[in-house]
């Protein structure tokens, strides 16, 4: 104790002191260590406070770090709450001190140094710390009110307006690329065109041969079973086929391609933002639009076509197996039936909407993938805005296509 | 180090200690039969050329890897002893600052540091935001950073907020991957600084990467030498010089080593 820097020694801390280990253990908050408490997994002196009444000292024992006070935190802040800010207070006993401890006494203490205080210099430091930073508080981050709705909502007009705008200007941006393409043949980024045909189209092909087999299944089955009722069989073929060739490929497709080949876009472009590669590339001089969205772009509106196309001849093979259970309907005749029941236009209205739906997929994942931050949450945010934008967009393009091209390629 | 260990039992005393550690990447051998034992109180640089599979040891140090062979213990323990409580409160007794600081990107500064704590799930709210302050101040940042986001931070600031966040739990054990890289000399004095003042406060034992031999110079009590894929040499700055090893002579025998150890020597 002699060693003990005193901050503010009265005669009554030197009596105390004198009968300290004989001290009566009163008041709620003395506890003798307790043998059934299960042992903490770490070996730590338990902290605790014991009230000596007669000389109104506060006395802490033990180990006042966290990984000691979680397993009791509860007694000790019981045994805290009894203990007055008035009396005199000894950490003579205490074995170790850390910030959590310190904090824990510093808020007992009313935010304050007690009146009469026995502390060595290096617990001293410690209280010095969190006296001078603790319950100052941190900024508080601002509370949401109404008229914030209302500049939300503003903020999210506006930011539709820079959306639209943004993605006009890399637009205009590939456009320029193209034109200055043409002029120098030598520089198309042919290689990353035929990796992403590869990436986007190749390899998205089982997955939607089984999707489209399944739906072609489905639909034929559900057809078949109206159609028998009316005895108009053969109908099955137009309905297949209109509904396939025109709509539901595209369609099929535009929604997988932008969820599997969008996002994938998307979170490219994000991570070689968070990892810097793209400020790599911009500071080598290479034009970012040119080497990453243009090839993907123009990947995209190639690859889909022929994606529809593969995707619709195998939802048709799944429809015409269903018929052939359903309605007994040989091969033969549905082959033959086929280009009767459908205009060719209609294959021709369907290539064009699976280019367009891919350009707009890429475009749409390119822009968001280059508004990514640096930082996994704007990556998440962006890369779930792209999914949803192109899938929204391509079937609102979708319903435009129906109207533009109603009175081409209907039969009858 | 005795190599003829054939238990491993070792003392409390000991917050670290490997025995027979190898690990192999397929068929590149990066450690071989690597023994070190760290004890209570030590700051310990760990250096090694690049490539010698020094943040290799640090991450089976903490379990992240597990080595094709030997024995890790911390505190006294195997890393893989005892129930998974007892395996969570030996974690919570450790603080690691990774080479990128590793914050997570999508909370604040503030719940960044507050976020062990609150996985703890006993402190009160105000008492995090205390502590909050006080491990902002104890890494020299201010309380207007709390609220800013990761990716605002400068790369300094960045390594000081993982710091405060590997000290949120009061670790006794540091274990920090390049702390002063891309600091400027004046930031990675006050690190240094830093460091020597929480061992002295809260009794840490430290471990540390690094090339910075002004850092090692100024605040390692030992140092081992990671080289040859085990470590040559564990003793004191001025036994280490003694080492007749190509990697030892090489590392301190540069211009910037021979100004370290000049300051050094001048110091003394």
């Amino acid at each position: 104790m002699s060693k003990s820097a005193l901050h503010n020694e009265s005669p009554d801390d030197s009596r105390a002191d004198a009968s300290a280990p004989s001290a009566a253990t009163a008041g709620a908050g003395a506890r003798p260590p307790d043998p059934a408490h299960p042992p903490s997994p770490v070996a730590c002196a338990l902290p605790r406070i014991t009230l000596d009444g007669a000389a109104d000292t506060a006395r802490v024992h033990g180990d006042w770090t966290l990984c000691a006070l979680t397993e009791r935190l509860d007694t000790v802040r019981s045994q805290l709450a009894h203990a007055a800010p008035a009396a005199a207070w000894d950490l003579g006993a205490v074995q170790g001190l850390d910030s959590f401890g310190a904090t824990l006494l510093w808020r007992a203490w009313g935010g304050r140094w007690p009146e009469r205080l026995q502390l060595s210099v290096a617990q001293r430091s410690i209280f010095a710390r969190v006296a001078q930073h603790a319950l100052q508080g941190l900024p508080a981050v601002p509370r949401q009110s109404a008229s914030d709705l209302l500049v939300h909502l503003g903020r999210q007009l506006l930011g539709f307006g820079r959306h639209l705008t943004a993605m006009l200007g890399l637009l205009g941006q590939l456009l320029l690329d193209v034109l200055h393409l043409l002029r120098h043949p030598r520089a198309w980024p042919v290689l990353e065109i035929s990796a992403n045909v590869y990436k986007v189209g190749v390899k998205a092909m089982p997955v939607s041969a089984l999707v489209g087999f399944l739906i072609g299944v489905v639909l034929s089955y559900l057809s078949a079973l109206q159609l028998k009722l009316f005895g108009a069989d053969v109908f099955i073929v137009n309905i297949l086929g209109l509904g396939i060739i025109r709509e539901l490929g595209p369609v099929l497709v535009s929604v997988l391609v932008a969820g599997r080949s969008g996002s994938a876009m998307t979170a490219q472009l994000g991570v070689m933002r968070v990892t810097q590669e793209i400020d790599a590339l911009a500071a080598m001089g290479v034009s970012i639009s040119q080497r990453l969205a243009l090839p993907k772009v123009i990947a995209l509106t190639l690859a889909m076509p022929l994606l529809v196309l593969w995707t619709s001849g195998v939802a048709l093979l799944g429809g015409w197996v269903s018929a052939l259970i359903e309605l007994d309907l040989s091969f033969h005749y549905f082959i033959t039936a086929l280009p009767d029941a459908v205009p060719i236009a209609n294959l021709y209205i369907g290539l064009a909407k699976g280019a367009v739906f891919g350009f707009l997929i890429a475009l749409i994942a390119c822009h968001f993938g280059l508004r990514v931050q640096p930082n996994t949450e704007s990556l998440s945010r962006n890369t779930t805005a792209s999914v949803v934008t192109s899938i929204t967009l391509v079937i609102l393009v979708d319903a435009i296509f129906a109207i533009a091209t109603r009175s081409i390629g209907i039969p009858g | 180090m005795s190599e003829a260990t054939i238990t491993h039992a070792p003392s409390p005393e000991l917050i670290v200690s490997l025995r027979g550690i190898s690990t192999r990447f397929g068929r590149k051998v990066v450690h071989e039969g690597l023994d070190l034992d760290i004890e209570r109180g030590e700051i310990v640089a760990l250096v090694g050329g690049s490539g010698s599979g020094k943040t290799t040891l640090l991450r089976h140090l903490i379990g992240l890897t597990q080595p094709a062979a030997g024995s890790v213990a911390l505190f006294g323990e195997d890393l893989r002893a005892g129930s998974p409580r007892a395996r969570l409160a030996r974690q919570r007794r450790y603080g690691v600052l990774f080479q990128q600081g590793a914050l997570f990107s999508a909370f604040t500064v503030a719940e960044n540091i507050a976020f062990p704590l609150r996985e703890l799930g006993v402190v009160h709210p105000h008492e995090i935001d205390d502590l909050i302050a006080v491990k902002l101040a104890m890494v020299e940042l201010e309380p207007e950073h709390a609220v800013l986001m990761p990716a605002e931070l400068s790369g300094g600031m960045v390594r000081r907020v993982a710091l405060a966040r590997a000290l949120a739990l009061e670790p006794e054990l540091l274990l920090l991957d390049e702390p002063t890289a891309g600091l400027d000399p004046d930031l990675s004095a006050a690190f240094v600084r830093l460091i020597l003042s929480l061992r002295q406060a809260l009794g840490l034992t430290v471990v540390l990467i690094t090339h910075d031999l002004d850092t090692i110079v100024a605040m390692a009590t030992r140092i081992a030498v990671l080289a040859d894929k085990r470590i040559i040499s564990y003793a004191s700055l001025d036994d280490t010089l003694q080492v007749e090893h190509p990697f030892i002579e090489r590392f301190f025998g540069g211009a910037q080593g021979r100004r370290a150890l000049a300051r050094h020597r001048a110091e003394d």
